[in-house]
């Protein structure tokens, strides 16, 4: 059409609800399958794992303290901040993963769709896993679902965006903070991904995205004692038994690798494996027990 | 102390022990049956109140544990394809033998243990009977337990259980287990096997089929054996948190489901409106409860600055009344530590708390001079820097230490490692309510202490381990879901 040069932009992390370079300062090229270069992302380094698992625990209580309407409220924002962007993202994840400009577009239907459909389990998971225990005694015993605390989500590799949300939303949906390693081939989307949820009210430091090589970023954030648990869906199998290991020494929540078909009902298996049970005995006395009717 | 001049003194009122019936030595129970390990190794286990060699029982090898996996497979295919309804009845079976035989069982468990026969009497053998009738009813209703329909088992589970509440733990990891359709290979402690061997007896009563419990007796080489035998499915532990963390290695890269509920070093926390008698009730409950052999434990008191000095001087009060001797005893509250081992452990945390500066107070009573005994002790001028306010201590010592407001008091007992249980006393509801939610505990007891119920989700949070034993919960650790 025209012959005006177009604005490359220059893809940064999102940590803390800030965009920053890698202070490493290292990039490395990302091309579409085929080999062609489509950008230079940051090469995130230990620090930079450090520094994200420092911004995610910092957020933490706010975001697990906030109530799960709001959470809803939140995650439905980022589904509609991301139908906005909806072109932007169907090129994105084209390059990216090789797909026709319609194959990638049902890819991101289906990952905003999920957002909608995580927005709507904040607020109704705690019904579904909790509840009042029927104990043989004068007590009210009522189990209810806590967030683990700090994830480590090592986003698939192939599904660089509907797989990215897949692995995301469950995480934050039930009061998580999450580090989120991208695709180490397919980074973009995710690092997009930073831009919106910056823009849908959701805190900085609840998700915090890197780029660089999986390998190097995941062992440090699996024997990092202020993480809590961790998502091995990006780690093939040789890399996610040493990473199982890692994560043994300060007995994290360990969700091992699986074939997930994307595109199925993601059933709640994503969110319980990052909640804790917490149950609370409540004495209730002894009214009535002299045999009033009232 | 001299008692023979006080009118009010206790005249001895042991339970009789001629209800149980011990044999001198116990092989393997594999496949329905007992039988010898393929070694020559043999263990003994002691009364620890007495330190009486009560039985000699087998050190099973890997190729014992081999055999007995083996059997449980064996078993797996008809048990599983049972319909729930059937299975159910053997559970509901078990649950009735225990009743029938508790008596027996609490005396069992007492010589064998060490804790008081008013524990195994009225905590242990209850809780196990009721754990058992409650998952029996849950094996025919596992498609409206929230886990979709027709939820599978995984197979073979490798149980290994601490020497705290034997038989409880038993059932812990037995009833779920075998209500959902899974067979299993249970070791029991190294020092307190019997009860263990005992209910492979009552599986024989009850007519379960052939390898559906299979009992391995040992030490840890045992456990070893049974957690990183390839034809397991699935791992439940009870035990040290150090222990936790080598088999979450040695299971890292395979299929194998794992729970853990390890240690801790639970926080009771109470505000300077609490009720102090029942506070002290609480306090005392929540440590010396099975000689603080618990890993549910309220190891850490934390009291508000403001009622300190009133609280510590009923608490000592209250601790110099505390009956300590003969288990058996039916007025004793305080029994005998289970091993020498133990022991030791406990005594050196203690010196260790002393060397590191804290000031240390034990009830005045007088020490059998035979068998495993520990005085109640209380820790004061204790910081969260100290070792025995970090520590698992897992004996009947306590740290007591100091806050002023509810947000000193959350961060103060969430500074550990450990996330297992906490207890808060206060008469104001909302505060209950506020400081609950903050506490990164599994299990929190407001106004109360060490309540448990098969109904009742029990496990831990961070290094306490993971997984949930109890409830509609505990069926997802032997669930293919």
């Amino acid at each position: 059409m025209s012959d005006r040069l177009s604005v490359f932009k220059t893809y940064k992390l999102y940590v803390g609800g800030k965009f920053p370079r890698s202070e490493s300062g290292r990039v490395y090229e990302v091309t579409d399958p085929k080999g062609k270069w489509l950008a230079n992302a940051p090469l995130s380094s230990r620090k930079d794992a450090r520094d994200a698992v420092v911004a995610a625990r910092k957020a933490f209580g706010g975001w697990s303290g906030a109530t799960a309407y709001n959470r809803g409220q939140i995650l439905y924002r980022v589904a509609e901040m991301l139908e906005g962007r909806r072109e932007q993202f169907v090129r994105e994840v084209a390059d990216a993963e090789g797909l026709s400009k319609s194959k990638a577009a049902a890819q991101v239907d289906a990952a905003i769709d999920r957002w909608v459909w995580y927005a709507g389990w904040t607020d109704k998971i705690a019904q579904l896993v909790g509840g009042a225990n029927p104990v043989a005694g004068p007590f009210f015993n009522l189990s209810t679902p806590e967030p683990t605390g700090v994830v480590t989500v090592l986003a698939p590799q192939d599904s660089s965006f509907l797989g990215l949300m897949s692995v995301i939303a469950p995480v934050i949906a039930t009061g998580n903070t999450a580090v989120v390693v991208a695709s180490e081939r397919a980074p973009l989307p995710a690092l997009s991904l930073g831009e919106v949820l910056a823009t849908s009210d959701l805190p900085g430091g609840v998700v915090n995205v890197l780029s660089g090589r999986t390998a190097e970023l995941a062992a440090p954030l699996a024997a990092h004692q202020d993480v809590n648990a961790i998502d091995l869906a990006g780690a093939d199998a040789a890399l996610a038994k040493e990473l199982e290991i890692a994560a043994a020494d300060n007995l994290k929540r360990v969700l091992r690798p699986a074939a997930v078909d994307y595109t199925a009902d993601p059933g709640t298996r994503r969110m319980t494996a990052f909640l804790e049970t917490k149950t609370v005995w409540h004495p209730t006395g002894a009214l009535g027990a002299a045999g009033s009717s009232y | 102390m001299t008692t023979t001049t006080n009118p009010f003194a206790y005249a001895p009122a042991p339970e009789s022990r001629a209800i149980v019936d011990i044999a001198p030595s116990y092989g393997l129970f594999i496949d329905g049956e007992f039988t010898e390990s393929s070694g020559q190794d043999r263990n003994k286990t002691v009364s620890p109140a007495t330190e009486e060699v009560l039985a000699e029982y087998a050190q099973a090898n890997a190729e014992d544990v081999d055999r007995a996996v083996k059997a449980a497979r064996k078993a797996f295919e008809k048990w599983s394809a049972l319909p729930g309804s059937e299975r159910a009845k053997y559970l509901f079976r078990i649950a009735r033998i225990i009743q029938e035989r508790s008596r027996e069982l609490a005396v069992l468990e007492t010589l064998d243990n060490g804790k008081p026969i008013k524990e195994t009497r009225d905590a242990d053998l209850p809780l196990v009977a009721a754990h058992f009738f409650y998952y029996a009813g849950w094996a025919d209703k596992l498609d409206h337990a929230g886990y979709g329909p027709n939820p599978r088992p995984l197979g073979v589970a490798g149980q290994v259980i601490p020497w705290n509440f034997p038989l409880l733990m038993l059932a812990w990891k037995i009833a779920p287990a075998l209500a959902t359709g899974n067979t299993v290979v249970l070791k029991p402690a190294e020092t307190t096997p019997l009860s263990a061997l005992f209910f492979a007896d009552i599986c024989r009563q009850a007519g379960l089929p052939r390898g559906v419990v299979n009992i391995v007796t040992g030490d840890g080489r045992t456990g070893q054996a049974l957690v990183s035998h390839p034809g397991i499915n699935k791992v439940a532990f009870t035990g040290s948190t150090a222990v936790g963390k080598a088999i979450a290695r040695e299971i890292a890269g395979t299929d194998k489901k794992v729970t853990l509920e390890l240690g801790g070093k639970g926080a009771n926390i109470v505000f300077d409106d609490a009720p102090i008698d029942q506070a002290v009730e609480g306090i005392v409950n929540g440590i010396f409860f099975n000689q603080g052999q618990v890993c549910c434990a309220g190891s850490r008191l934390l009291v508000q600055e403001s009622i300190q000095e009133e609280l510590l001087d009923a608490l000592k009060r209250r601790l110099s009344t505390l009956r300590l001797g003969d288990p058996l005893d039916k007025n004793t509250d305080i029994g005998a530590i289970n091993s020498a081992e133990q022991l030791a452990r406990i005594t050196a945390l203690a010196e260790t708390g002393e060397a590191e500066g804290a000031e240390r107070w034990s009830a005045p009573c007088e020490l059998p001079s035979a068998g495993y005994w520990f005085a109640p002790t209380l820790f004061t001028n204790v910081t969260q820097a100290h070792t025995v306010a970090r520590d698992e201590i897992f004996g009947p010592v306590l740290s007591v230490l100091t806050f002023r407001t509810p947000d000193e008091a959350v961060a103060k007992a969430n500074n550990s490692q450990y996330g297992l249980s906490a207890g808060i006393w206060t008469e104001k509801g909302s505060r209950i309510l506020a400081v609950a939610s903050k506490l990164r505990a599994g299990v929190v007891w407001a106004n109360t202490f060490n309540k448990f119920d098969p109904t009742s989700p029990f496990g831990g949070y961070k290094e306490s381990g993971f997984g949930r034993e109890g409830g509609r919960h505990g069926l997802e650790a032997y669930l293919d879901v």
